[in-house]
């Protein structure tokens, strides 16, 4: 399994990463090393195995519909970048 | 006279109570340790000294004033720096966490909060817990109190390092591959990686949902049990958190081990382990046997395949779980002033370190359209079989013993270039993590360098009380 640099900028994309060129490069031949050891996995027959949801047997909880305490709104934006009007801010999203 | 920071939990807390020695000159003592040796080891982020000694003021106080005041008043502790502690930094060992600092506390950090114990800090860790060095860390290594040559694992090497020289009488750490035990092996200390869901994970900056959890790091099982009891347990505030009770821990006063069947799995005694290694943990078993104990030859024949699941299904969790990171709500943002998808991708590829940036990648490829079922499918069904693995084992043993890493600790920079390599020093802490059992790591000898050998015993989930006794039991006979 070789990563294409053209792969490793798609996966980058998706990851919302920008990479240097010597980044691409380091990564396209690094993770070309993990696939290829992860490939030992196909020796595995594994047709009729369940995928693991959870290792241990639990259902999901519900709690009452009741208010609770929680963060107030300066808390919450207090560790924002930008903040206006009580709000996160952030660049522009469409157009331009 | 012995130094209050060389006493045990047990003799601290016997001592503030008995009024032999203050909450403050404790503490005290503790930081001007620290003060002397912080600049050579570097265990620490972020230190709190004026918090801490207004919480030893407090803790005095109540000391003095209450009957009955909670079990740990007094008692100060370290926190790995991946955990939340309410008004104080919390890095992660990341540039893009430099300036978050966390409204909330962690439930498991609020508990030992609660019974009594007074934070020091925040400790170091590989970039979001991503290591097995601290090499990772934006803020720089922590270096092993036995050589400072070599790393003291990761990646909660800044508590292993910190507990290991007297810095601190324990520390949080977290584990979601071996980030508690293998530093405590590095550096010659006792932690516990409980049972997920046995420990809130609320508070705890998500690396791998389904196998974070956050453990303990002390100088022997004793002083970690204590401490246990109070930080673990149901919280209704982490979806994963599990309602079986929490026993109370009673420590065997003998070392007699009479009945106890060991599973002794053959995969983990595999070529290219460091002989002494497997030297101090065969002897350790032996020593177990002379205890009463049996050692049962068992296998686990998945071993092999738990790295390739772990480095699927981690770093699929990770890619997920650091989308949060994107310069709006935490962190610094960059490239501002021109679109949203500049600010995302100039924040993030800037401001994460290179073994987190190659986890997304991974994790983000394995989830990818046309590989999903390839990779994160196939390895959620192999990990389905290292589970089975472990189930059927414990039913012929009660615990199993194996070495924590292959090696001991090793020299700054030998696998910096090689991820691979760095991701095979977690060869022997991965299927814990990928069955969900408990695992606790002690120190059973040195190398012929005087660096310290671990080994950990595994058991059934929730036996942590198991676990606890056999480790006190080993160390009673061997102190």
């Amino acid at each position: 399994m070789k990563l294409s640099i053209d792969e490793v900028e798609h996966i980058a994309d998706l990851a919302r990463l920008r990479l240097t060129e010597v980044e691409k490069e380091r990564y396209a031949e690094q993770l070309s090393d993990i696939l290829d050891y992860i490939e030992h996995l196909e020796e595995l027959d594994t047709d009729h195995i369940q995928p693991t949801a959870s290792v241990l047997e639990m259902q999901l909880r519900l709690r009452e519909d009741q208010t609770r305490p929680g963060l107030s709104q300066d808390d919450v934006l207090g560790n924002a970048a930008e903040t206006q009007d009580g709000q996160f801010k952030v660049p522009r999203v469409l157009g331009g | 006279m012995t130094s209050l920071t060389d006493l045990s939990i047990r003799e601290c807390l016997t001592g503030l109570r008995a009024g032999d020695f203050s909450s403050r000159e404790l503490t005290e003592a503790y930081l001007g340790r620290i003060d002397s040796l912080e600049a050579d080891i570097h265990a620490f982020i972020t230190l709190t000294p004026d918090r801490a000694l207004a919480g030893a003021d407090a803790a005095d106080a109540i000391l003095k004033s209450q009957d009955h005041p909670p079990r740990l008043t007094g008692l100060p502790i370290a926190v790995k720096d991946v955990l939340c502690l309410a008004g104080v930094p919390c890095t992660c060992g990341s540039k893009i966490l430099e300036n978050f600092i966390p409204p909330f506390t962690a439930t498991t950090v609020q508990r030992l909060l609660d019974a009594g114990t007074i934070p020091l800090g925040k400790t170091n860790t590989d970039e979001f817990a991503m290591g097995s060095s601290t090499e990772n860390s934006a803020y720089g290594p922590t270096l092993n109190p036995w050589n400072t040559n070599h790393v003291p694992g990761g990646s909660s090497g800044g508590s292993a390092a910190a507990v290991a020289a007297h810095m601190a009488p324990a520390a949080f750490g977290t584990d979601t591959g071996g980030s508690v035990r293998q530093p405590c092996s590095f550096c010659g200390v006792t932690g516990i990686k409980p049972t997920y869901g046995r420990t809130s994970r609320y508070g705890l900056v998500a690396f791998g949902s389904s196998l974070d959890t956050v453990g303990m790091i002390g100088r022997n099982v004793e002083d970690i049990s204590l401490l246990f009891q109070y930080f673990a347990g149901f919280d209704p505030l982490d979806a994963t958190s599990v309602q079986t009770p929490v026993p109370e821990i009673v420590l065997p006063q003998s070392p007699d081990l009479n009945g106890l069947r060991i599973g002794v799995p053959e995969e983990y005694f595999i070529k290219g382990i460091q002989p002494e290694v497997e030297g101090g943990v065969r002897a350790a078993i032996a020593q177990m046997e002379a205890q009463g104990a049996s050692a049962v030859p068992i296998h686990l024949p998945h071993t092999e395949y738990a790295l390739p699941v772990y480095y699927l299904i981690a770093p699929a969790e990770a890619s997920a779980n650091l989308a949060r990171y994107d310069g709006i709500r935490f962190g610094p943002r960059l490239g501002e002033g021109e679109d949203l998808w500049e600010m995302f991708t100039e924040t993030r590829g800037k401001l994460f370190g290179s073994e987190v940036k190659r986890r997304i990648m991974l994790g983000t490829y394995a989830l990818s359209a046309g590989y999903y079922d390839a990779y994160y499918g196939k390895a959620q069904k192999v990990r389905t079989l290292i589970k089975a693995d472990f189930d059927q084992a414990f039913e012929e043993v009660d615990v199993i013993a194996a070495p924590v890493a292959p090696t001991t600790a090793f020299k700054f920079g030998q696998h910096t270039d090689d991820p691979l390599a760095m991701y095979l020093e977690d060869v022997f802490t991965l299927p814990a993590n990928l069955a969900g059992v408990p695992g606790l790591a002690f120190p059973v000898g040195y190398d012929k360098h005087g660096l310290p050998i671990g080994m950990q015993l595994m058991g059934p989930h929730f036996k942590e009380d198991l676990l606890f006794s056999v480790g006190h039991a080993y160390q009673l006979a061997s102190d």
